[in-house]
């Protein structure tokens, strides 16, 4: 009996409409947070006393770091629910996390690059978080490059999960790994036991955009993941009572 | 694992497989001594590229043996499966009622005793090339000796997905290379300690541990990959 809630998870027409009435409460907190994030980070925020304005780019950079992580895991557990418990609807939404977690990778990547040009003098450097997150990248394009080998949609997904909890399991191992090299990263000042180092006129709209790119992201997966349901399902018959013809 | 997954019956098919992979792959020599000329190759490519000076080799020595040295163990994992999957062998192995996982860490086994430890032996060559000293011989081999049992045991994860996929071959670096990376780190790290003449007990640790990781949980990994392939 409780546990009917978790196997109408399993149902793509449930998951299909359940989808559609969360997004918009994942997508409008998530504007408001982001719209009042941009304007307190980038105009009320007082200037760096060391970097001036140009730290202000870490109130894009940090947040896409951090949904560069979380995406992976999100994606590595949907694909071992999927795996575990054959749950279609699991491995969709695994899919659907692979090219938004690419995304906030690449611009985590582009946003550092913008922001080491003027700090470190230089567009790229070998540093041991640059190396990891674009080592992260390569993740991605791999996982999406094993999907895109299959015909076979069942196969693509129980492979490419296979793969996302194999990389998971690296992802700490590789990570520790390159900071076996000296750092010239600035140390983290956000993710930090204890006192954050930013006076609260930089910690709250940090805050404030952490929460709203994780809303941000749970509205583009919902989107996604009703796209991928429908191409999924497009030949059973309940795609009819939904679109309508 | 279940509990008769190392029973008698279990290991004497894992041994029959070690010993059926070793005894067709010495069937065709040629075909073991390619990864080996292919590693050769590669090493030989840095100083047409970078210089002939044996001192300045002897800074890039280390990374050049190890990027050859990851790059033809790749190459070899097409050996892994190919003919297995082929001919339906790798069907009977997952339809025999022995543990998949252990039938799979016997060819891994094996063919990390074809090019794997070949490899070890070569590196050291390819590193007094370079300009290494004769001292270094001993850590050069350690370390490319670890660091190939975890890459066998990553490659085979990678080549088990990758089974009846269209261009398999990209695709198979693609995926394993990312994951290489901390061996590739730790392994030319140690090289480069051996060739230093320093004490490179640290990184064969590390080397070690990743191999112990990759023995205990790659051939768990394969198995359920080769299934999903034969489904």
């Amino acid at each position: 009996m409780a546990w009917t809630w978790f196997h109408r998870l399993g149902s793509p027409p449930y998951v299909y409409g359940l989808a559609a009435r969360l997004t918009p409460w994942f997508a409008w907190p998530a504007a408001a947070l982001i719209a009042y994030a941009l304007y307190a980070g980038l105009v009320v925020a007082p200037a760096d006393y060391q970097q001036g304005e140009g730290y202000r780019i870490i109130f894009l950079h940090a947040p896409s770091a951090w949904m560069s992580v979380m995406v992976y895991t999100t994606m590595a557990v949907a694909a071992a629910v999927g795996l575990i418990w054959r749950i279609k609807v699991a491995h969709a939404a695994a899919a659907s996390c692979a090219a938004i977690g690419a995304t906030f990778t690449f611009a985590t990547l582009f946003t550092g690059s913008m922001w080491g040009k003027p700090m470190w003098g230089t567009y790229w450097a070998w540093d041991p978080r640059v190396t990891s997150e674009l080592l992260l990248l390569f993740l991605y394009l791999g996982y999406m490059a094993l999907r895109s080998a299959f015909d076979d949609v069942q196969r693509a997904d129980r492979a490419s999960a296979v793969l996302a909890v194999v990389g998971v399991v690296n992802v700490p191992i590789i990570h520790y790994s390159v900071i076996w090299w000296n750092s010239l990263h600035q140390a983290p000042s956000v993710m930090k036991l204890g006192k954050p180092t930013m006076p609260p006129e930089m910690y709250i709209p940090m805050l404030a955009m952490f929460l709203g790119f994780t809303l941000l992201f749970g509205a583009l997966l919902l989107t996604r993941l009703r796209a991928e349901v429908l191409n999924r399902e497009r030949t059973a018959t309940w795609i009819r009572d939904v679109v309508g013809t | 694992m279940s509990a008769t997954a190392l029973s008698p019956p279990a290991l004497q098919a894992a041994r029959l497989i070690l010993a059926r992979d070793l005894r067709l792959a010495f069937r065709r020599p040629g075909e073991l001594l390619q990864p080996l000329v292919f590693f050769a190759i590669v090493t030989t490519l840095f100083p047409l590229a970078i210089t002939p000076e044996l001192s300045q080799l002897r800074k890039v020595a280390p990374g050049v043996v190890w990027v050859a040295a990851l790059l033809s163990s790749l190459l070899a994992l097409e050996f892994l499966y190919r003919d297995d999957a082929h001919d339906g062998t790798l069907e009977q192995y997952a339809l025999s009622g022995q543990s998949l996982t252990l039938l799979l860490f016997a060819k891994t086994a094996s063919h990390w005793l074809l090019t794997g430890a070949p490899l070890a032996v070569m590196a050291p060559l390819a590193g007094m090339a370079l300009g290494a000293p004769v001292a270094s011989v001993g850590g050069t081999i350690a370390s490319v000796a670890l660091g190939s049992v975890a890459l066998s045991l990553l490659g085979a994860i990678g080549a088990s997905l990758t089974l009846g996929a269209r261009r398999s071959g990209v695709l198979l670096s693609i995926l394993t290379l990312p994951l290489a990376i901390p061996v590739l780190i730790f392994g030319a790290r140690a090289t480069e300690l051996a060739i230093a003449g320093e004490d490179l007990a640290a990184p064969l640790y590390l080397l070690g541990a990743l191999a112990v990781l990759g023995i205990t949980l790659a051939p768990l990994a394969a198995a359920a990959a080769v299934r999903i392939s034969l489904e």
